[in-house]
């Protein structure tokens, strides 16, 4: 039966502790029976963090000795994994000690599951690596630590398990920390991110130095893992870095106000600061940072506002706004790390979609420059890149984008690629550099591309969408309009004016015309200029008439009617 | 209405240019905040059709005030969707009402009316396919019939072990379903928002909130929630369980009743609202919010278990997901 808790519990104390606790996120990533999911476990029943009908739901059930708590069963959730005994996918736990709370992305450690590790840890401020203390450094040990570092994880604290089925003994655990202290150097060679480690002996079955400080571990004078998670510097989410704001929406209710909302990816902002708008490069000053509840007269990274410049600039979604002082770099070709994360591998010919901050943009593969092997950590040259495997690449982008390198700033160097033809997510992207060339024609005189006929799928794939005619008839400054657009976001089209003399005097020869281009995935643009008059736009079976007076309107509904009728793939949301 | 000691007056934002100067200190809840805001604007800004699935519980109240904060001074740029399967507490939709006007939002409902004419209900048929009918089918009809291409719902991670591997941005296929071999991977705060015609997402701007949270946002904020989270003395069916446990269900549907069960005086509360016939009270004393914190700290039971729905199944949870619940 519930009852308010005793008198001497003080609920206005206990909020006003609350409210000042701040927030870490770690990440864990063991092998497949290093005992991760006990560890997770132990820790939510330690703190308390685990209610009594969820633990009366596991009692009796799991593996373990008659009147022991499997703990990994507080953790397994779905089915599939409770059939097949090993947890398959990334899992996010929350618990809370008096000083602080905490995220955890519980993460596979099955060699198959590099992209959940790397899911786990691009969030994450620290990351839990487990090792056997009976087993040593294996494999998966050194592909954490590599995946933590190359995502720029900065704490790793390294938790050597099952120290009871060693006796407990220090000798075997300092050689797990010599050996994975050459690892971890090794580790951050490759990456350039430093690793901070610290290595905890823990027995997360019996319950050793996880919360409580174990008795039966003399030699080991550090703190249980509990208290280094609590003592670890928090969130800090890029505050010292420069100001970076990319702007998700114009939020404009009526003509007396006009601001860019957005979330702070890093740095600071105040009234008055003079910020730049990239890719435009034009300037402003902050005339207000506003919020539901307020002006602020400071905001800082992460917290989500809307900014009120003090001049009328062409700003909308996908632009980043940058301290003028620091403003970022922008390039349309990148070279960058990628964890690749789909069974279909890398394919240079395909196109793909950046999604990067606030903005998608179309892209390839301009060349794959190796693959590390993360068991070596060498870098050896690749033709691609498969599923978990971790690569540099270049990338050509259909317009130049603002951003800085991750290892500078872990929000503006951040992207995922998309493929468009299933809409699945491909790949993990670190901008390592930009590089100042003007995007190369083509695949980039790649010369891996294989010899054969490209197929109307590849046409498509590449290019968004397929082979179609678009009527327009109306002002030709409107038309332009609209071909812009679609050139923008990388449409192939062909301009045919079918007012011209010879199509006037030989009609069979527009419909001939315009059918073999269709055939070849050239989007057709067959338009008759007419200066005054509405613009109707034509596709398929379906006519629209678009109000002539509002550009960016008339352009998205053109988008939308090439969309209906199974033309253009997806709808290109950005810049609409 | 609701009655007037428990309704707050909705706050309607500070002056325009008053200045703030606590602005530096970035508690959980400001980081969480800041979080479920990004997540709401990305929604609006690169989904043609979004709405947001309105329950009328504490989570949808503060999804519903971050919904405010996100778009300010604008207006929230979707509707508002309920779900009503015809056994909603009556204090709930007098709430609901009331809400919906006193922020200005457009509010739709829908229910699954061929089924509740039939008299679905949780007796005759078992909870599951009761559930089947007045929720998920009506959700996914709902949204099909407005053609909502994105979704979001008030779920957090933390709820039930199938959850706490959802995405923020759960993709669905056209026929609404789940498949949690199948999802996206995601990373930072960038989100997959590509689907094909006929697809949606739901998406979940509260994952990273716990019950603890949502309860101390709603103290700090001063959120309006519906009165039944307060203690009064209510009538109840209170049925033994066996081994000191007990069920205490509220009166609102005659057919709940046992032969020889009569309605007692108890002074209750709801922890989550449902269904009336499939929701418990629980005996309890806590009259405000500050209270219920309290409580929730002396508890020793997660919030779903007073759920009959959870429990019909191992594994139930998934297993309606898969097919489309929220």
């Amino acid at each position: 039966m519930a009852t308010v808790a005793a008198p001497t519990f003080s609920i206005h104390e206990f909020l006003t502790q609350e409210a000042g606790k701040d927030l870490l996120r770690f990440s864990t990533a063991g092998s497949m029976d290093d005992g991760k999911s006990t560890l997770i476990g132990r820790l939510l029943y330690d703190t308390q963090s685990v209610y009594e009908d969820q633990v009366r739901s596991i009692e009796g059930k799991g593996t373990t000795a008659p009147g022991q708590i499997d703990f990994a069963l507080l953790t397994d959730g779905l089915r599939a994994e409770r059939e097949q005994g090993i947890t398959i996918d990334v899992a996010y736990r929350y618990f809370s000690t008096a000083k602080r709370k905490f995220i955890i992305a519980d993460t596979p450690g099955h060699e198959q599951y590099t992209r959940n590790m790397a899911t786990g840890a691009s969030t994450a401020d620290a990351a839990v690596v487990l090792i056997d203390a009976r087993k040593g450094v294996l494999v998966q040990s050194r592909r954490h630590a590599f995946i933590a570092s190359l995502l720029r994880v900065r704490h790793v604290l390294v938790a050597v398990n099952k120290m009871d089925l060693t006796g407990y003994g220090e000798d075997g655990f300092r050689a797990i920390e010599k050996d994975f202290r050459a690892v971890l150097s090794r580790i951050a060679e490759e990456t350039g991110n430093a690793v901070d480690a610290v290595f905890v002996p823990l027995s997360a079955l019996a319950g050793d130095n996880v919360v409580h400080r174990s008795e039966r571990m003399p030699w080991y004078s550090g703190p249980p893992l509990l208290e280094l998670l609590e003592s670890l510097p928090a969130a800090q989410n890029e505050r010292g870095a420069a100001f970076r704001f990319p702007v998700q929406r114009v939020i404009r209710p009526d003509h007396t106000f006009r601001g860019f909302a957005g979330q702070i990816a890093s740095g600071a902002v105040k009234p008055g600061d003079e910020i730049t708008v990239l890719p435009s490069g034009r300037g402003a000053k902050v005339s207000r940072i506003a919020t539901w509840d307020g002006d602020l007269a400071e905001a800082t990274a992460p917290l989500s506002v809307t900014l009120v410049l003090d001049r009328e600039l062409d700003i909308s979604r996908s632009d980043l706004i940058a301290a003028k002082a620091a403003p970022a770099s922008v390039a349309s070709r990148l070279k960058a790390s990628i964890v690749w994360m789909n069974q279909r591998p890398l394919d240079a010919r395909r196109r793909y979609i950046v999604k990067h901050a606030s903005h998608t943009v179309p892209a390839h593969v301009a060349s794959v420059d190796a693959r590390i092997n993360v068991t070596t950590l060498d870098r050896e040259p690749a033709a691609t890149l498969e599923l978990n495997h971790i690569g540099a690449v270049t990338l050509d982008l259909l317009r130049p984008i603002a951003f800085d390198a991750y290892a500078q700033n872990r929000s503006t160097g951040a992207f995922i690629l998309i493929d468009p033809e299933d809409n699945s997510t491909v790949a993990a992207g670190m901008i390592t550099a930009g590089v100042a060339a003007t995007r190369a024609a083509g695949n980039g005189g790649n010369e891996d591309v294989a010899w054969g006929p490209v197929t109307a799928g590849e046409r498509q794939a590449r290019r968004g969408h397929s082979g179609g005619v678009l009527e327009l008839t109306g002002p030709g400054e409107l038309i332009d309009a609209i071909e812009r657009s679609l050139f923008t976001i990388g449409a192939v089209t062909v301009r045919v004016d079918a007012e011209s003399e010879e199509f006037l005097l030989h009609p069979p020869l527009l419909e001939l015309v315009t059918a073999a281009q269709t055939r070849a995935g050239l989007l057709v643009l067959l338009v008759r200029e007419q200066e005054d008059g509405p613009l109707t736009a034509r596709a398929g079976d379906i006519t629209l008439t678009l109000d002539a007076d509002d550009p960016t309107h008339a352009i998205a509904e053109a988008h939308r009617l090439l969309h209906e009728a199974e033309i253009l793939l997806a709808t290109e949301r950005s810049g609409l | 209405m609701p009655a007037a000691e428990t309704i707050a007056s909705i706050p309607t934002g500070s002056s325009p240019h008053e200045i703030l100067s606590d602005s530096a200190r970035l508690t959980h809840l400001r980081l969480l905040e800041a979080e479920s805001i990004h997540i709401l604007r990305e929604v609006a800004s690169e989904f043609e059709r979004p709405v947001m699935l309105y329950s009328i519980g504490k989570d949808s109240s503060v999804m519903l005030r971050l919904a405010q904060k996100a778009f300010a001074p604008g207006p929230i740029p979707f509707p508002l969707l309920h779900i009503d399967t015809g056994f909603k507490f009556h204090e709930m939709l007098a709430f609901r009402d009331w809400m919906a006007k006193s922020i200005g939002a457009r509010l739709l409902v829908w229910r699954n009316e061929p089924a509740i004419a039939a008299g679905t209900n949780p007796i005759k048929l078992d909870t599951k396919r009761c559930c089947g009918l007045l929720k998920t089918q009506a959700l996914l009809d709902g949204l099909r019939h407005y053609n909502f291409d994105a979704a979001f719902g008030g779920a957090r991670r933390d709820e039930e072990k199938s959850r706490a591997k959802e995405r923020i941005y759960s993709f669905r296929d056209s026929a609404g379903q789940w498949d949690p071999k199948n999802q996206r991977p995601e990373l930072w705060n960038i989100y997959n928002a590509r689907i094909h015609p006929g697809e949606s997402i739901r998406v979940f701007p509260l994952s990273n909130w716990t019950e603890m949270d949502v309860w101390q946002y709603i103290h700090q904020e001063k959120i309006p929630v519906v009165d039944l989270y307060f203690a009064k003395e209510r009538p109840m069916y209170v049925r033994p369980l066996g081994s000191g446990q007990e069920a205490l269900l509220p009166i609102e549907q005659d057919f709940v009743a046992l032969p020889g069960e009569k309605p007692q005086m108890v002074k209750s509360r709801l922890r989550s609202l449902g269904c009336s016939p499939c929701t418990g009270a629980i005996r309890s004393d806590a009259a405000t919010i500050p209270d219920i914190i309290a409580e929730l700290i002396s508890f020793r039971s997660s919030e779903r278990a007073n759920r009959v729905i959870d429990h019909d199944q191992e594994g139930s949870m998934e297993l309606k997901k898969r097919e489309g619940y929220f």
